[in-house]
This record gives C-alpha cells, structure tokens and sequence, in this order.
C-alpha cells in the first residue's frame, strides 16, 4: 500500500498550488461580494489545461486521472469555493457524461471544446418538484419525427449563465418512472432554450446559479446522450463522479479555513501571548487537521478507485458525506477561534463557513449519502 | 534557432528561516524551486519558440534531484532536457561551474543561451558571463526583453544603473536575464502528464569537453571563510513634527553616526 502521489501528481500539485495563491486567492473576497463569475479565471485555468484534467489527449484534454483532478479542485476551493466549484461542474458533471456516455460523433464535437475551456459546461437534472426525488421529473421529451421537444424547466444550475453545453434529464416516458428518463446535450442559442432567475445564495456567490427554461425546444435524436429512457442511470452515475468533486471542494474549503486560523492565532495575542499558546487553541486546531486529513484519504482514495476502473460509489458517498460535515465543523472553528473579527468579512473563514453549507446539500444532501452507504451495507 | 537555458534548482529562500542558536540555514523540509531569474529565462526562450519558432534544450547542473526542474521545463513546454550530474562536479564554485556547463555548452549547437542573472541562493552573478567568457562568444547582462528578426540579430533591451541600453547583437550570444522581464508561464496540464515520459539525458565527465582540473572542489579558487547571519536593524524611532524640526532631528541623527560632519 502507497500513500504517496506519484511524480507526475506533485508536480501538478505544485503547479496548481502556485495557481491558486497568485491567481485565484486575489479575486476571492471580491467575486463573494459581488456575486461575480469569475470569467478571467475561467480563462486563465483553460489556457493551461485545468478545464480539461481527465479527458483523454484524443480529445483535447490534458489525460490526468481523476486523483489529479481532485487535488485542482481542492487548491482552488482551499482559496475560493466558487471557482473549486465551476471546474467541478464542468468537469464532473458535463464532460464526463459526454465522455462515458457520448458516441463517438458527440465526444469528437463536444470534449474538444470542453476540454480546452473555450466551452464550459453545466448540468441540469434537479427541478422545483424534483430535487432528491430526481424520478419526480416534469420536464418532458416527446418524439416528433427525427426530433423531440422539450418543455420544462430546471433549476439551482451550475455555470448556467456562462454554459455553452448542458447534459439535462428529461422525461420520455412518464408511465416508467425511473426507467421513463432520458440525457439530453443542449447548447446555448438553441431557441426555446433560456436561462432564468439568477439565485441569490448564502455561499459560492460567485458561482452563476440559475434557472434553465424549455419552451419547445427542438432537438435532433442525434442530441440524445446515452439510449432511450436511460437517463437515470446516467445521472447517478454521473453524481457519483461529481460527489468526488463536491468532496474535494469541501476538504478544500476545510484547509483553507485551518491555513487561515494558523496564521491568525499565532498574531492574534490575549493575555498577553499569542492565542496560538492556549490549550483550547491548541485542541481545537488538531481536531480540525485530524479530520480535514482524513477528508483527503477518503477523497483520494475514491478518485483513484475511479482512475483504477473499480465500483467507487460508495466511496464517493462517503468522501462527500465525510468531507462536506468536516468543512462545516472546521469553517465554524475557524470562525469561532477567529472570534468577532472571524465574523466580519474582513476576513476569509466568514466566506468559507457560509460556502461550506451547500457542500452538505448539493450533488446528493448528506442524507442522501448516508442512504448510499447504509444500502450498501444492509443489501 | 536553437536556444539553450540554463537553469538552477535553488532552496526557496523566502522559505527558509534562519537557527537563532547556530546563525545558519534551517533547509529541512524548505522546498526546492527553479531559480527564479532562470525561469524568467526559460519564459523568454518559450516566448520567441511561440513567436518564431525554436527548439528549446534546458540543461542543470546539480545532484539527481534536480531532476524536478527538468521534468517542470518539459510542462512548461522545453523540446529537450540534459541534467549535467557527476561526483567529479561536486563542490564547484561559479568559475568550476561554469567550467562544466562551458564543456557540455561545446557539445550543442545554438544562436542564442540564456542565463538568469543571478541564482537566489549564491546572488554572485557570475556564472552567465563565465560562460560566455570560456565559449569566447559576445555576452549582454541584466536583459529585460529581447527580440529577434527572424534572421541573425537579436535587439536587446538591457538594465543598467541609469536606465535602459539598447543594443543589437548578433548570433550566436550569451545573455543573462532579470527576472523583471516578464511573468514565467504556468506548466501546462498536459505537459505535466507527459513530463515523465520524456528522456532527460544524464551527462557526466564523459560526456563533456573540459580540462578535469577545472573541475569540482580542484577548479575552485574560492573558498568560504565565514558565514553568519545579519543581525536584525533595531525598530526605528518616530516623530511627528514640522518639517523644520524634522531637518534638524535627521542631520544630528546623521552626525551622531558620522554620516555627516
């Protein structure tokens, strides 16, 4: 057993480290203010390969393996969870159904421009009556002809407003349920297709976060991702990669809550020493580590599952389960050690506890995990 | 054109932190980085091979890990990478250095070899120029930016004490560079993933064209006599006064450390 990253991945982790401090750590406070998509950085990440970690070289990606990936959304998340998020969904979420679900035809028109960040993606399975209950689905696909046309709408979408690319999940036969679901590839501009109402959120503030609308939108066969009334399969699937992503994030937005306390507790002083002395400091800080540590061994070893081709579901629920309740314990010590000025937004562990709820909630709630896990033990 | 940099893996100084008990260099656990003015280097060469195309070799000199900064020049987009690595280097100074760097110099064809002006763990500056000095070839020092026609001559842009000397040069030539000179790209994804596939040719003595008595700890004319830390300026003082009393404070304070008379 090996706990060590190979070559290749420290060096990525020294590149994306250098990154994240010099080009994404800067905007940070500032995209949370304003609640700005952080376009520039988008660009920047795409220039280099960030946009396209694990997609094949064949098709314009940078052919890294998922533990890669993992490690550039956690560095990014540990200075800004917005932009941790955007290559999450992107990545996750867009680029790898097309890859593992997409025909030859769709990878060769689509993972290109994903990979290269001159496209981004997002993906939209959730509704207002279908959120953890994803066979509620009210977006219908009915067939007509060589087309099918869409009606409905989709919402708390990723990247929305910046998407070029979406997988969504629509219903092609509601008398099946589950089984009644099927993938869509929609782009930008196809017309009935719009974005709605922007979400003004608690955290990622900086992530666009919005409504998707199909009013008969038209789309050729050739758009459908997988086959006929598969769909399920392919978001679960799909949500099982993505909760590595969300569990990186978190574990990221863990650290960079603990690198924040570190430096403020030893020049924070009371009593006449550094807060950095106190017993309860002290405590309170190895906790945090211990469980952040942990955090990255389930989140590692889920990515490298993936990379190694074996079932990792309940891993991915478990790394997401674990680290998404660990940057929430570990953002409110952060505030808590902080005290009144870890309250305000002159510093960073304000951001981060509130960027750290939605981990609990998004790409499968903590709930939902402990359903996967549990199932998995008691089948 | 075939450009050649060379590169320094040094201790990240801004790292490293100083023994209070012994005066010297805590390097454990301080990472180790391609020296900066190096990298500024690497970035200019890259830069003309994206502009006018160029083949682009990196070489070190420095114990097997320094392999790392191979393999980073390759992400960053090197065509070939040679690390200069044998005992009978070991314990060179600037002049022993660029004794062996010239000797495996005499083995490549370029127009053009780029140097950082100084690397941050030694600050002499003196490597570059030695170099260019042991090959007989024209050298242009502290370079901000450079261009090329396309043809034979480079126009160079170079820092000096009052400003900036313009001068055109013509291949092949020595230049050493700030790290002023621009901002070095990030090693590119994909190019990490392959960073490992790629040959790094290891050279020794036999591999190079050099005197062996110019080499190592024999080559070496210097020698450390002392090393100490700087000791701390104490805190200044502050007054908030008129300028006219200001003047006064500043010129006894002058005299009182014979600065002025």
């Amino acid at each position: 057993m090996d706990f060590s990253l190979t070559k290749e991945q420290v060096l990525f982790q020294q590149m994306i480290k250098d990154f994240a401090e010099r080009e994404v750590k800067p905007l940070a406070a500032e995209v949370d203010e304003q609640e700005r998509f952080p376009i520039e950085t988008v660009e920047k990440m795409a220039k280099i390969g960030i946009m396209g970690i694990p997609i094949p070289k064949q098709y314009g990606g940078a052919g890294g393996n998922n533990v890669m990936y993992s490690m550039a959304v956690e560095e990014l998340s540990a200075v800004c969870a917005t932009t941790g998020v955007i290559v999450s969904a992107h990545t996750s979420l867009c680029a790898a159904p097309i890859m593992e679900n997409g025909t030859e035809a769709q990878k060769q028109k689509y993972l290109p421009k994903l990979a290269s960040g001159e496209w981004i993606g997002a993906f939209g399975l959730t509704e207002p009556n279908a959120g953890t209950d994803a066979a509620g689905q009210q977006t219908t696909a009915v067939e007509e002809g060589d087309n099918y046309i869409i009606n409905g709408s989709k919402i708390f979408i990723t990247n929305a407003e910046y998407a070029h690319v979406y997988v969504i999940f629509a219903m092609t036969d509601k008398s099946k349920g589950t089984r009644g679901i099927t993938a869509f590839i929609i782009e930008k501009g196809t017309p009935g297709f719009s974005i709605g109402k922007k979400e003004k959120k608690m955290g990622i503030r900086g992530s666009a976060t919005c409504e998707l609308i199909f009013e008969n939108v038209v789309l050729p066969k050739e758009n459908m991702l997988g086959k006929l009334n598969k769909g399920f399969g392919i978001a679960m699937k799909t949500l099982d990669g993505g909760r590595i992503g969300i569990a990186a994030q978190a574990l990221g937005i863990a650290q960079g809550a603990i690198n924040e306390t570190v430096r403020y507790v030893k020049e924070r002083k009371q009593f006449g020493r550094p807060i950095s002395g106190f017993q309860n400091t002290q405590f309170q800080l190895a906790d945090m580590n211990t469980k952040t540590e942990a955090s990255r061994m389930l989140v590692r070893k889920a990515a490298n599952k993936k990379d190694q081709k074996v079932p990792y579901s309940v891993d991915a629920a478990m790394c997401k389960l674990y680290a998404a309740e660990t940057a929430m314990e570990v953002t409110n010590k952060a505030v808590q050690l902080h005290g009144g000025y870890g309250y305000t937004r002159e510093y960073p562990v304000e951001r981060m506890m509130r960027d750290a709820k939605i981990t609990e909630i998004y790409e499968g709630t903590s709930e939902v995990q402990r359903m996967v896990i549990s199932a998995n033990m008691l089948k | 054109m075939k450009i050649v940099v060379c590169i320094k893996q040094v201790p990240d100084t801004t790292e490293i932190k100083i023994d209070p008990k012994t005066g010297t260099l805590i390097r454990d656990g301080v990472p180790s980085i391609m020296n900066p003015d190096d990298k500024s280097g690497l970035e200019m060469a890259l830069q003309l091979k994206d502009e006018k195309g160029a083949h682009v070799t990196v070489i070190t000199m420095g114990p097997p890990q320094a392999d790392l900064i191979l393999r980073e020049a390759y992400a960053m987009g090197v065509d070939r990478a040679i690390h200069l690595t044998d005992r009978k280097f070991a314990g060179a100074d600037t002049l022993a250095t660029s004794h062996a760097l010239a000797g495996a110099l005499r083995k490549i064809d370029f127009d053009l070899l780029i140097t950082g002006r100084q690397a941050i763990d030694g600050d002499t500056a003196q490597v570059g120029p030695q170099i260019a000095e042991h090959l007989d070839l024209p050298q242009v020092s502290y370079l901000e930016d450079l261009k090329f026609d396309g043809d034979k001559t480079f126009t160079m842009k170079r820092h000096i004490e009052e400003g900036y000397q313009m001068l055109e040069v013509e291949a092949p030539c020595v230049v050493t560079v700030l790290s002023s000179a621009n901002n070095p790209r990030y090693m590119n994804v994909g190019g990490i993933v392959d960073a490992y596939q790629k040959e790094v040719e290891v050279w020794g003595f036999n591999e190079i064209e050099v005197d062996e008595k110019n080499l190592g700890l024999k080559g070496s004319p210097t020698s450390v006599h002392k090393a100490f830390a700087r000791g701390l300026k104490p805190a200044g003082e502050l007054y908030e006064v008129e300028t006219d009393e200001a003047v006064g404070i500043i010129i006894k304070k002058l005299k009182e450390k014979f600065i002025l008379n």
